[in-house]
């Protein structure tokens, strides 16, 4: 790089070679894994020298000396690869994997470079002893016994993602499409405003042009959301390395099976979604799956198969992490949640209860503490982390088959539909996706039941719990009422409340620091008369009176 | 103004020769491989061209000794981009047909010089 370029021209050079680079370390990562399946490949071979090669190339024509020596060696295995020299190795393919998790940290510049050299030397005093050693290898084909360590099953995705669909496109930077959806909110709420106070006026023209505005502003709010959809499918790398490295660690053959990886999610949403999800497939691997013996014994394949999936479910995606383990232990959870005092020895659970208690702060049933499971992060993390994103987790599991977590997560994180309701005159929004229908409730049939807050629903039970007391609001209800029956995952609940006045497209605000404690509430929205309503969180609610109503929580 | 195109995988070195070049007053071309070079040689004139050797699909070679067959091609000048400068892969270009070759890494008053030389 030189003084004959501008400072701020150099400073887009340096980034854009940055983003490239970054985009092929994460090529290196899936070819390498590629090449783990079938180490013959020279299709695969060479596009794992050529991506070496140009991340050389280009750290040298950036000035990046470093990076650019510590690929030289690395591009060096492989050319006597490509040339048929030497082959493809476990070792290999492992020490490159190391170089390239260094190189990332090096390329991102921050404060941990340092920390990564001692690690970037060890690997390099390594790859240059493999440059070194006797060329007289065994003429067999490579060892099979670790070939098998993992699999790759995408359907169709032979290529490893390297297919480029054509068509061109442009590279824009993220904070431009957040400014963008953020402006598109602000287009929302003053719409909502003009339909207003149009259906106030009696100005037909008027009305007829702001019909015109408002189709406009929803399908621009559609497609900006579009732009920032992006696919699932870069998390799902960062999973089957996950999982490789996993059965290394732990001595246990996982087979890894993706479905869906064009499921798109908000961008912000994938990048959220990836630490929660990494730790349930962590979960799975190490709690779910029995040891190679175990699952003989038990008449199963010696291999474990982890399933994740993504799909589309209406305004949602639901994600499963699937494995064929030996299922939650009831008995075992039971027991444990009894010592933690999670609940009391009287208490009368069916098994979907009892499962839902691992997701219970503080809870963890591993027995023995491994470098895996063990870092003091139980599921509860998960389960919030689901539920900052608006989504919800849940679990099923059949004793000897395998557990499966569910997560459904909304499509974006900013604008919703809602349903506006109405607590003693103020206005709440309740997320529509959760919601399955409204039912009457009047003055005697309130508080029937013995006391017991629960509405028979065609036969089935349901609870509720009134929001004029969840926000202690005083004097009298309405004599007719309405309740708000909101589902997640297996639980149903009901929301009493004056009544439902309808949907709303409900541009989400978070609440300031200040706000923090409020409880049952996750934002607020504006609505088209200019006042602030606050979005309920459902979750929460649900959560709490749980807790409350039922005897299970002796806490 | 004259116009050079430079064929390269890498998105950041093509932006780099783009930046320089256009700064020196000429105007610059992007191809990604040697197929896009080939369909953007027959929609637009070009008067000079660098080209990476090392390409995935059409590498730089390939797309050297294709263009010399093209009349029209004959004599443009092509400035090969390599990594290493063995003599080797040199006479490789050479017999290719290339006019010249860098050596990466290069400053960009070394390309500036170079595409000053031949055009």
């Amino acid at each position: 790089m030189n003084e004959i370029l501008p400072d701020d021209i150099q400073e887009s050079l340096l980034a854009t070679f940055r983003e490239e680079s970054l985009e092929q370390l994460t090529e290196l990562e899936s070819t390498l894994m590629e090449l783990e399946i079938s180490p013959l490949d020279t299709e695969v071979i060479n596009k794992a020298f050529r991506t070496l090669h140009t991340i050389k190339g280009n750290a040298g024509m950036f000035g990046f000396e470093e990076i650019e020596a510590y690929t030289h060696d690395l591009e060096s295995a492989f050319d006597l690869v490509r040339k048929g020299t030497r082959r493809v190795t476990p070792e290999l393919i492992d020490l490159t994997l190391r170089a390239r998790d260094a190189l990332l940290v090096l390329l991102q510049g921050t404060g941990d470079s340092k920390a990564v050299r001692p690690e970037m030397d060890t690997v390099m005093s390594l790859v240059s002893d493999f440059l070194k050693e006797e060329q007289a290898e065994t003429g067999d084909a490579t060892k099979p016994e670790r070939s098998g360590k993992r699999g790759d099953n995408e359907s169709g995705g032979g290529g490893g993602g390297s297919g480029k669909k054509p068509g061109s496109s442009v590279r824009v930077a993220s904070e431009k499409l957040d400014q963008l959806v953020n402006l598109v909110g602000e287009l929302v709420t003053v719409q909502a405003r003009l339909t207003q106070m149009v259906s106030e006026s009696t100005d037909s023209g008027l009305e007829a042009v702001a019909e015109e505005v408002e189709s406009l502003t929803w399908e621009l709010r559609e497609n900006a959301f579009s732009i920032r959809m992006i696919p699932i499918e870069t998390t799902y790398r960062r999973i089957k390395r996950l999982v490789r490295d996993l059965s290394r660690e732990l001595g246990q053959e996982v087979e890894l099976i993706t479905e869906g990886s064009e499921t798109e999610l908000d961008k912000n949403v994938i990048e959220k979604l990836t630490d929660p999800l990494m730790h349930l497939i962590r979960n799975s691997v190490d709690h779910g799956i029995e040891s190679p013996e175990e699952r003989l014994q038990a008449g199963k394949p010696e291999k474990g198969t982890v399933r994740l999936s993504a799909t589309n479910s209406g305004a949602d995606v639901v994600i499963r992490v699937q494995d064929d383990g030996r299922g939650l232990d009831s008995e075992a959870i039971r027991k444990k949640a009894l010592e933690k005092g999670l609940i009391s020895t009287e208490a009368d659970l069916t098994n979907a209860d009892i499962f839902s208690l691992i997701f219970a702060p503080g809870f963890s049933t591993a027995n023995q503490v491994t470098n895996i499971s063990g870092r003091g992060v139980g599921l509860d993390v998960v389960k919030r982390s689901a539920e900052e994103l608006r989504g919800t987790l849940a679990v099923e599991s059949v004793p000897g088959e395998g557990t499966t977590f569910i997560i459904r997560l909304p499509l974006t994180l900013a604008i919703i539909d809602g349903l506006l309701v109405n607590v003693a005159g103020e206005k709440y929004i309740v997320p529509l996706s959760i919601v399955e229908e409204c039912v009457f409730l009047t003055k005697e049939t309130v508080g029937g039941s013995h006391g017991r807050r629960i509405i028979r629903l065609r036969g089935e039970i349901v609870p509720y719990v009134s929001m004029r007391e969840w926000f202690d609001v005083q004097g009298d209800p309405p004599d007719i009422q309405q309740v708000v029956v909101v589902r997640e995952g297996e639980r149903r609940i009901g929301l009493l409340l004056d009544h439902v006045i309808g949907e709303h497209q409900t541009v989400i605000k978070s609440l300031g620091k200040v706000y923090r404690n409020v409880d049952g509430v996750s934002g607020a929205t504006i609505l088209g008369d200019g006042t602030i309503s606050l979005i309920l969180d459902v979750p929460r609610v649900m959560r709490v009176t749980e807790r409350m109503e039922s005897p299970i929580f002796a806490a | 103004m004259k116009r050079v195109m430079t064929v390269d995988d890498s998105a950041s070195v093509r932006m780099m020769v783009r930046v320089t070049l256009s700064g020196a007053g000429y105007e610059v071309v992007e191809a990604s491989d040697g197929v896009e070079a080939l369909q953007k040689l027959s929609e637009t004139d070009i008067q000079a061209m660098v080209v990476d050797l090392n390409m995935p699909g059409m590498g730089g070679l390939d797309l050297v000794r294709k263009l010399r067959k093209i009349p029209g091609f004959l004599s443009t000048p092509i400035i090969m981009l390599t990594t290493e400068g063995s003599k080797d892969i040199i006479q490789k270009g050479k017999d290719a047909g290339a006019t010249g070759w860098m050596v990466k890494p290069f400053s960009p008053e070394q390309l500036v010089n170079v595409i000053r030389r031949v055009l």
